[in-house]
């Protein structure tokens, strides 16, 4: 694994660029909170393109819905809380229902604006987004797959999503890794329990592989970067071929990566499931990787999982 | 240039969209004739005078927008929209009902003519907020029309929008407001004071124009001098209103704001708005 770190923010905030260069209709939004979604050199460098709102996220979300009537791409940028919740309403009335292409790429998702508290933790975004029609949920798990998946949603045609972190976070692809939104990245393969992640903890994922290798147990690890659309047809293939599977993401449990894998374990009725998560509960200020701890996200307690599931 | 329709034409082309807007309600027995009454003569005034559109073509990328942002009076739109030919008038009869076009508030994938979905108060004037900056980026000439009704201006993002038209330099932004201070639950006055509301729009960077917003001729005067003045001020049409006008029985009737009419009470209304035709 390559040592390097970096946030996905980070990977936005120079994708959008190029992809502003490429496409004249494409635009930055922003809600007062630019410099620290990245998008500084956006605004420098294509200021025809660019408009900030103010702290009005719900105006944001309805601009950004009339900016596409007339076909503009708008990219709304602010954080995972303010994204999903504070707009929430706006998201669902005037962008998902009339299918408009606007796109939300919102920073601090999960806990990694640790030090913030739990004002700023957004472990509800991706459920609550997920559960309303013609919406597409994506989490990068590092800096080239934000890079890609900007890309691929700037090409998409409706809603997306995209959460980033806040963090630096280890870099595992390179710049040739390709993505298929709705399509999983198979990352290992294995035969003896599945692990599927997405975000910053896919790392995870890969760390707790190489831990259990060395115990002579092989596990698969998918990067589930959508998880809606989900990528149905790789679970499938876990429940058919391994039958115990591990979620793992920096997202409430509920209603999230393990709430989506779970729902079509549930209708095989042929598997068994672990959901590793931000366990229900609201955050607090304190060390990113603590409150991971906190809530059993740790490559330990996953390997220990896999460890009960093999009995 | 095109034709100009004469004032007794205007007030007769509203009459008529009230007799519309009535009867489908009463067909659907379900909608709000209180609020659709009220908006009409600005609804006329965009769509057999101000607006720039071509039936024929709903989706032409010039076009003037029109927002609907207290959606559920899209009878009225719904109306004007029929009249102009964007579809058959027996389509109106369809109003609320199980695969029609004419959904319970505007559908912007459904209905030709709607430029963006509304329903949820407080929403739309952010939508034409965002129409009308994409015509200021694109240099395009066209503009956008918001009919907004006074209870949703309780909503903060009206305000939102609102600065952000400011910010702008939106000119090419008409804002209506249907100032017939009835709310659904009683008097604006009574569930949210609005205070001086004109006002607000001016301290918000309007040009405000205040009117009776029922009279034909003032809302004729208003709307020509709103799309004249390019001084870089995003414009506000606020118009007195009565809610259910033309109706007598509705008028001003906080009950009226979304219940329909029986047989007896539709024969009477269309009778109240036939004696409303003027000699042309």
């Amino acid at each position: 694994m390559n040592e390097m770190k970096k946030a996905t923010r980070d990977g936005f905030g120079e994708e959008i660029v190029l992809l502003g260069k490429e496409n004249p209709n494409l635009v930055v939004l922003d809600v007062d909170i630019g410099k620290s979604c990245k998008t500084g050199a956006f605004r420098k460098e294509l200021p025809a393109q660019y408009l900030n709102v103010g702290i009005a996220e719900q105006n944001g979300a309805g601009v950004a819905a009339g900016l596409a009537t007339c076909g503009k791409v708008p990219f709304v940028v602010t954080y995972a809380a303010f994204g999903s919740m504070r707009m929430c309403e706006m998201i669902r009335q005037e962008i998902c229902y009339p299918h408009l292409n606007v796109k939300f790429a919102c920073s601090h998702g999960g806990v990694t604006p640790a030090n913030d508290g739990a004002s700023h933790q957004a472990i509800e975004d991706m459920g609550i987004l997920r559960t309303i029609p013609n919406m597409t949920v994506i989490m990068p798990a590092d800096y080239w797959a934000a890079r890609k998946l900007v890309r691929a949603a700037a090409e998409f045609d409706g809603p997306v999503y995209l959460r980033f972190t806040r963090d630096a976070i280890p870099v595992i692809y390179d710049e040739s890794a390709t993505f298929t939104i709705g399509k999983a990245n198979w990352l290992r393969e294995g035969k003896d329990v599945a692990i599927i992640a997405n975000g910053d903890t896919v790392r995870l994922a890969l760390e707790v592989a190489d831990k259990l290798a060395q115990e002579g147990i092989s596990a698969r690890v998918l990067d589930m970067h959508t998880i809606k659309p989900l990528d149905t047809e790789a679970v499938e293939r876990c429940v058919r071929e391994i039958g115990r599977i591990i979620t793992v993401e920096d997202h409430n449990i509920l209603n999230g990566l393990g709430s989506a894998v779970a729902d079509v374990v549930a209708e095989s009725g042929r598997a068994v499931l672990r959901r590793v998560g931000i366990q229900d509960q609201f955050g607090m200020s304190a060390p990113y990787e603590r409150l991971l701890e906190m809530n059993g996200v740790t490559a330990a307690h996953i390997a220990e999982l896999a460890r009960g599931l093999m009995g | 240039m095109k034709e100009q329709l004469s004032l007794q034409q205007m007030k007769n082309t509203c009459v008529e969209l009230r007799k519309n807007i009535i009867t489908m309600i009463y067909k659907a027995q379900s909608g709000h004739p209180g609020g659709s009454l009220s908006v009409a003569e600005f609804v006329t005034a965009c769509y057999f005078r101000a607006m720039n559109i071509d039936p024929k073509n709903p989706k032409w990328p010039d076009r003037d927008r029109f927002v609907l942002s207290k959606g559920h009076v899209c009878p009225a739109q719904y109306a004007a929209l029929a009249m102009k030919g964007y579809f058959p008038m027996e389509v109106l009869d369809t109003l609320r009902k199980e695969g029609s076009i004419l959904q319970g508030h505007p559908d912007m994938k459904k209905c030709p003519g709607i430029d963006i979905s509304t329903g949820s108060l407080g929403q739309g004037l952010a939508c034409g907020v965002g129409m009308a900056l994409a015509a200021k980026m694109d240099g395009k000439s066209y503009r956008v029309f918001a009919a907004l009704g006074d209870g949703e201006c309780d909503e903060g993002e009206i305000w939102e929008a609102a600065q952000t038209a400011n910010k702008y330099r939106l000119d090419n932004l008409v804002v209506f407001v249907d100032y017939n201070n009835l709310q659904l639950d009683g008097t604006c006055d009574e569930i949210m004071p609005l205070g001086d509301l004109a006002g607000k729009f001016r301290t918000f960077g309007f040009d405000v124009y205040e009117i009776d917003g029922n009279d034909m001729e003032q809302m004729m005067a208003a709307m020509d001098l709103a799309l004249v003045v390019k001084n870089g001020k995003p414009k506000c049409i606020f118009g007195r209103t009565v809610k259910g006008k033309g109706v007598s029985y509705m008028e001003n009737q906080c009950g009226w704001h979304g219940v329909a009419p029986n047989e007896q009470e539709y024969k009477q209304a269309m009778e109240e708005l036939d004696r409303q035709y003027v000699a042309c």
